[in-house]
């Protein structure tokens, strides 16, 4: 076990394989997508009281829960780089920093455009928007950090440490809305008695989370393939890939 | 016809809703063309470096 | 595990529970304005502040609703079914604001308990169903076999 897991690590067996899951998540993803939002959009009734503009939720939730996961991915990553000292771990916590953030601002933006019609206003300072806020910061401190330093290897344990830190942040957002006041309502899905959204529009919402949750398999391992090469420059099969085009 | 006018309508809402899905396909779609790029950049700078050396 | 591995291991856990209680004790002291709006009940308390504005969230009062002759201002009343508090608002209510829906508005109490508001937040619920389905729950619960 310990064995083909080293063999894992190891750049060129990552690399092979990343390969080829690359395609079949993009592929699974894309289609799941494609799925969720004409069902989101066309075949889900539109809500009872928030008519056709509750269909962002199929954008804006699973961003959110992709906002969180791929923080406590990162942070993992992080961990386990810096503990280990496994370079596959670091280059998969940094690789996941930018998509992290993409779903975190997306969150956030989809949540505002929505907010203005219901809620009356684009923004507020509350307690879920502010720490959803604060985790988008996280990101982009990780991602500035680890540019800022020249050596990589430096660079990813500065940037570990930042992440690891930032982690009390997730559980704050998640119960945000259930201990203080907030304008944000409170969850819905992951409620433990029933969850209180109608199953035809619960359905696209699953079908969307799952999809963006491959897209960030595929997207996270097609950063890493860069980034490994990066690193790897001048290491032998890296140049004899580049020789044989 | 009728119908697709109502479904870009989106019920009055179709600025914030159009708006959420064309920004996601945006971003989502940057995600994917970046670390292309990046790839293809950095393949052209080591064939550009090794072609260097062999010239040498 | 090699005994600089576990070192490591348990200086990241360290530093995590170092930062989280930090947290933990920041956000406790902020508590107060961490809190976004207060019930009405708090209000009829006295725990809100009377020198600055404040916000309060509740429900509006079924056939609360009344419109000034102007067409702008409106006058409700807020509860949580504990304490309820009248307001007054002038401006363009958001359009999920109707009776029996949760609100937030923010503004002052006036002299004469009346929470004068110069902003009203609708506070939408986490219940998403067909309008079919929130008919034939309402008939329901008119019938009184819910509950």
């Amino acid at each position: 076990m310990m064995r083909f897991l080293h063999k894992l690590a190891s750049p060129k067996t990552f690399y092979a394989l990343s390969g080829r899951i690359i395609p079949w998540a993009g592929v699974s993803a894309l289609l799941l997508i494609l799925v969720g939002a004409y069902w989101g959009l066309v075949e889900a009734p539109a809500d009872y009281q928030q008519g056709d503009s509750f269909r962002i939720i199929y954008v804006h939730v699973p961003a959110a829960w992709m906002s969180l996961f791929v923080y406590v991915v990162m942070a993992g990553a992080g961990a386990i780089g810096l503990i280990w000292r496994i370079k596959l771990a670091e280059i998969i916590a940094i690789s996941s920093a930018p998509i992290g953030a993409s779903f975190t601002f997306l969150a956030l933006v989809t949540g505002s455009l929505w907010g203005k019609p219901m809620w009356g206003t684009w923004w507020v300072w509350d307690a879920r928007l502010t720490s959803e806020l604060i985790l988008l910061f996280l990101y982009l401190g990780v991602m500035a950090l680890y540019g800022a330093v020249e050596d990589k290897r430096t660079a990813s344990r500065a940037a570990a440490i930042l992440a690891i830190v930032g982690v009390v942040n997730i559980p704050i957002i998640h119960y945000s809305v259930e201990w203080w006041n907030t304008l944000h309502q409170g969850p819905t899905v992951t409620k433990l008695d029933k969850p209180s959204i109608a199953p035809e529009m619960l359905w696209p919402l699953l079908i969307m989370a799952l999809g963006f949750k491959l897209y960030y398999v595929a997207t996270v391992l097609m950063r890493a393939r860069v980034e490994l090469l990066e690193r790897e420059r001048n290491s032998r099969w890296v140049q004899e890939m580049v020789e044989a085009g | 016809m009728n119908e697709l006018r109502d479904f870009f309508h989106m019920g009055g809402y179709a600025v914030y809703v159009w708006t959420s899905y064309g920004l996601a396909a945006a971003v989502l779609l940057a995600n994917v063309i970046h670390p292309l790029l990046q790839r293809r950049r950095l393949f052209a700078l080591l064939a550009r470096r090794r072609r260097r050396a062999a010239r040498n | 595990m090699t005994p600089t591995r576990k070192k490591r291991l348990i200086l990241i856990v360290a530093m995590v529970v170092g930062v989280g209680i930090a947290t933990a004790l920041a956000v406790t002291a902020f508590n107060d304005n961490l809190m976004f709006y207060f019930s009405p009940s708090e209000v009829a308390e006295g725990k809100a502040p009377v020198d600055h504005p404040f916000r309060v969230g509740g429900l509006v009062t079924n056939g609360s609703v009344k419109r000034q002759s102007d067409g702008l201002t409106v006058e409700f009343t807020l509860t949580d079914t504990r304490a309820t508090i009248p307001v007054r608002y002038t401006g363009i209510l958001p359009d999920l604001f109707r009776e029996g829906q949760g609100i937030i508005a923010r503004g002052r109490l006036n002299e004469a308990g009346v929470f004068v508001a110069d902003e009203v937040l609708a506070k939408h619920d986490e219940n998403y169903m067909p309008p079919e389905v929130a008919d034939s729950l309402k008939t329901a619960q008119q019938g009184g076999d819910v509950r």
